[in-house]
């Protein structure tokens, strides 16, 4: 099937060539900092988690949301969503793989990159984050693959897939549960140092990951002759109305914790973020920006006429992927870090090729996702569906 | 002649085996079961598992110091700029630590700084003046329960079994930079930059290897010196610059699960705290205040 | 066969290329490496032949034992006592301690560059002879 990604019109290979074009900006930038060090980032000693970190954490959120079209479909056999469960996994695909390429991109040694399996230790939540990115990777191809050539040949999916599937959805939770581990276990870092951010590590993803499926879905309904549906695109709306809800709130829960406890720990960070810390004021124009547009996509998807109607709930998702972006990228990772273990604030803004290297990371990942879709579409549209 | 590709490909592989068995055996001179004995000569299974499970190869040298905890005090009140100054120097001296200007490169094994900054939490606005501007030496704390270890997903940051030391193994580091998220005191140091670029080449110091880009260093408590019966650096500098001001020493160094060791008995007679003791990792460096 | 004539073609390049090496550098091979030995020690700490071919797992199982185990004393073969330092005894004074002399020669002949020399500091050396290509 793999072939119907290599056949397309015109504005198909504009767009996977303007692709190839980002993608060998980054990956000239990336050889140039493999040969220069990391010191050509932004990161410093107390920010050493910066951009790329940051992105992964996001795009392991979008990864893990493939399951909120799952659950519906296959425990509570919501039949529509039989149309996009292929477009959620295979979107599920190309996040991870952005993840994967985000930690290689910022390991210092990535030709030791093997290490962590010549060598592994069960105590690291990376050892296990590891484990189940790759296995989620593994799982939604695997899966994705033979449910897309059963509808194909016109069959249902074969019985020996049903426990990939139902392994599939404990998995994507533990994905983003993990890494929600990778922060929340920390002592030293106070912002991070709650049991609220799993809870919020996957209602951001729940918003967000669904946000950027509806968003494909229109796109794929103007571009191609496969419609994904009304319904299927109502429903997705509900999902991300009530995980932004969610995720608002348990941010405001802890801002409450934070500035109604007065623990210094606890509201330092969230004043550098939003106010400023010791006259540094870096991130505050950034988090304002994801408050406000976290509030409009409230309102948008809140208000029932906004939200039926496709092209204000396309404004609502961009609102809610960028809020959700700032806030988890730039707000929780770079936030945490500040201030560091001594009480002083230094700060971080991503250098050119920094940047470059993260569209490159982003541009692969839409690649890989445009040939699936490509190839899933195709499919979709032979058999009439 | 009608042949399928399967078929042809048999052949073919056949043939290729048959007709080059000889040729290819003429031109080493050397039959396979030879060959297969000189792949193996001085091969043994058990010498291949030892190298995956680490025996030691070796004993600890006779003028060893040794130790199953080892630990520091600071004596901050005993502590001033020039000690301060000094023990960083020797620390970055002898253990080529690149001097990087760009406070967002540098690294640093042992600095100091002010209290509120290294006890954030403990300072108050009537502290006694001596107190706040007193230059607290500031180095890994070697934690009983490190988070940095546990966070490892390589076991190359480690605590030794042995002796307590919380060490780095540059070999196996992949830079990942989670130890240094999960310290709680900032200790770590990662190698953005060519560290080589950094060193004068009239200062390097060939005894002990430079680190590369990509790696995390920190204070190993001079292990290697240890090793050679001698205290780490900074504290003997510490104890020199002490003897000739005729001040007590500013830095004790010893075996805390030995009770009659220097840093027992400072520990006995003296109140001493340690830096975020409410995280649970134990440190191994006490201040007496 | 269909395209039979291309095909044939494509092999018989193919195995030209694939061959190319072997023909064309036939008879023309440079010498072995000449080590340069050290003048004043004679024993090594394991036998000769062995440290040829395991030198590198004898400097894993070394640096293990310093860094993770905590033990430097090496007793060599001979009953003599090292410190197990690439730096300190297998590049003393006294022993290897010309690397392009040494280490290099066999190193650059058979295409293989050690990053250990990125940390660990080689003793200075006059430039005697011409150096050969370092890497």
């Amino acid at each position: 099937m793999l072939e119907k990604a290599f056949i397309g019109g015109r504005k198909y290979w504009i767009w996977m060539g303007c692709l190839l074009v980002v993608m060998g900006a980054g990956f000239i930038s990336w050889l140039y900092q493999f040969q220069e060090g990391l010191g050509v980032t932004g990161m410093s000693r107390d920010i050493s988690w910066g951009v790329y970190i940051a992105n992964f954490t996001f795009l392991v959120g979008v990864a893990a949301a493939a399951v909120m079209v799952v659950i519906p479909y296959y425990i509570h056999h919501y039949k529509a969503f039989g149309r996009i469960t292929i477009l959620a996994e295979f979107l599920g695909v190309a996040a991870v793989l952005m993840c994967l390429l985000f930690i290689i991109v910022d390991l210092g040694n990535p030709v030791r990159a093997l290490n962590v399996l010549l060598h592994p230790t069960p105590n690291s939540i990376l050892f296990w984050d590891m484990v189940v990115l790759n296995g989620y990777l593994f799982l939604n191809i695997f899966i994705g693959w033979n449910v897309l050539m059963a509808e194909r040949k016109g069959s249902p999916p074969p019985s020996w897939l049903k426990p990939f599937i139902y392994l599939s959805i404990p998995w994507a939770i533990s994905i983003h549960t993990v890494t929600a581990f990778l922060y929340a276990g920390l002592p030293g870092r106070h912002f991070w140092l709650t049991a609220i951010l799993a809870a919020r590590f996957l209602s951001s993803a729940f918003a967000a990951g669904p946000a950027m499926l509806i968003l494909f879905c229109l796109i794929v309904r103007k571009t191609t002759r496969f419609d994904p549906g009304k319904e299927q695109i109502r429903t997705l709306a509900g999902i991300v109305t009530y995980a932004m809800i969610l995720n608002v709130f348990f941010f405001l829960l802890e801002c409450f914790t934070a500035f109604y406890s007065q623990i210094p720990g606890h509201m330092h960070t969230i004043q550098y973020l939003f106010a400023g810390l010791h006259g540094h004021t870096g991130l505050v124009p950034w988090m304002w920006t994801s408050a406000f547009f976290w509030v409009v996509s409230l309102i948008l998807l809140i208000v029932p006429a906004a939200r039926r109607a496709d092209d204000v709930l396309a404004v609502a998702c961009v609102a809610v992927f960028i809020g959700c972006w700032i806030d988890k990228g730039v707000g929780l990772v770079i936030g945490g870090f500040i201030p560091n273990p001594l009480e002083h604030v230094t700060e971080y803004v991503a250098t050119l090729p920094e940047v470059l290297i993260t569209l490159g990371v982003w541009a692969t990942g839409f690649f890989v996702m445009s040939a699936l879709y490509k190839v899933a579409i195709t499919v979709k549209e032979e058999i009439g569906a | 002649m009608a042949v399928n590709r399967r078929k042809f490909l048999k052949i073919a592989g056949v043939s290729v085996l048959a007709f080059g068995a000889k040729p290819a055996t003429d031109a080493l001179a050397i039959t396979p079961k030879e060959w297969l004995d000189k792949q193996l000569e001085g091969f043994s299974i058990p010498e291949f598992l030892l190298h995956f499970m680490h025996k030691p190869a070796g004993s600890q040298p006779a003028e060893a110091l040794t130790a199953t905890r080892w630990a520091m005090v600071v004596n901050v009140r005993m502590l001033d700029e020039e000690i301060a100054e000094a023990c960083a120097e020797a620390c970055h001296r002898i253990h080529n630590v690149p001097h990087i200007e760009n406070p967002k490169r540098e690294i640093k094994w042992i600095w100091h700084d002010e209290f509120e900054h290294v006890f954030p939490g403990q300072q108050h606005e009537y502290i006694d003046e001596n107190l706040k501007k007193m230059p607290f030496l500031v180095l890994c704390n070697h934690c009983f329960n490190p988070p940095c270890c546990r966070v490892c997903p390589t076991k190359a940051t480690f605590k030794r079994e042995s002796d307590g030391v919380v060490m780095m193994d540059m070999h196996r580091c992949i830079g990942c930079r989670f130890c240094m998220a999960a310290c709680p005191f900032g200790a770590r140091s990662f190698n953005w930059v060519d560290p080589r670029k950094y060193i004068k080449e009239e200062e390097q110091v060939p005894e002990y290897p430079t680190r590369t880009i990509g790696v995390v260093e920190k204070c190993q408590f001079c292990a290697e010196r240890l090793a050679k019966g001698q205290m780490p650096a900074c504290v003997e500098v510490a104890q020199e610059i002490c003897r000739r001001k005729g001040k007590e020493p500013a830095l004790v160094f010893g075996d805390l699960d030995d009770p009659d060791s220097e840093v027992r008995q400072v520990l006995r007679s003296h109140y001493s705290i340690r830096r975020k003791p409410e995280l649970g990792t134990h440190p191994n460096v006490y201040y007496v205040v | 066969m269909y395209d039979g004539g291309k095909i044939l073609a494509g092999i018989i390049i193919g195995l030209i290329l694939l061959t190319f090496p072997i023909w064309w550098t036939h008879g023309s091979a440079p010498p072995r490496p000449e080590v340069k030995l050290p003048e004043k020690e004679k024993k090594c700490v394991e036998d000769g032949a062995y440290m040829k071919r395991k030198h590198m797992q004898l400097l894993d199982l070394w640096r293990d034992s310093v860094v993770r185990v905590g033990k430097r004393s090496f007793v060599s073969y001979d009953n003599k006592k090292y410190d197990m330092s690439l730096q300190n005894t297998c590049m003393s004074a006294n022993c290897h301690a010309k690397k392009t002399e040494f280490c290099d020669r066999c190193h650059n002949y058979t295409g293989v560059v050690p990053y250990c020399w990125d940390c660990h500091i080689p003793p200075k050396e006059e430039p005697a002879e011409k150096p050969e290509e370092q890497h």
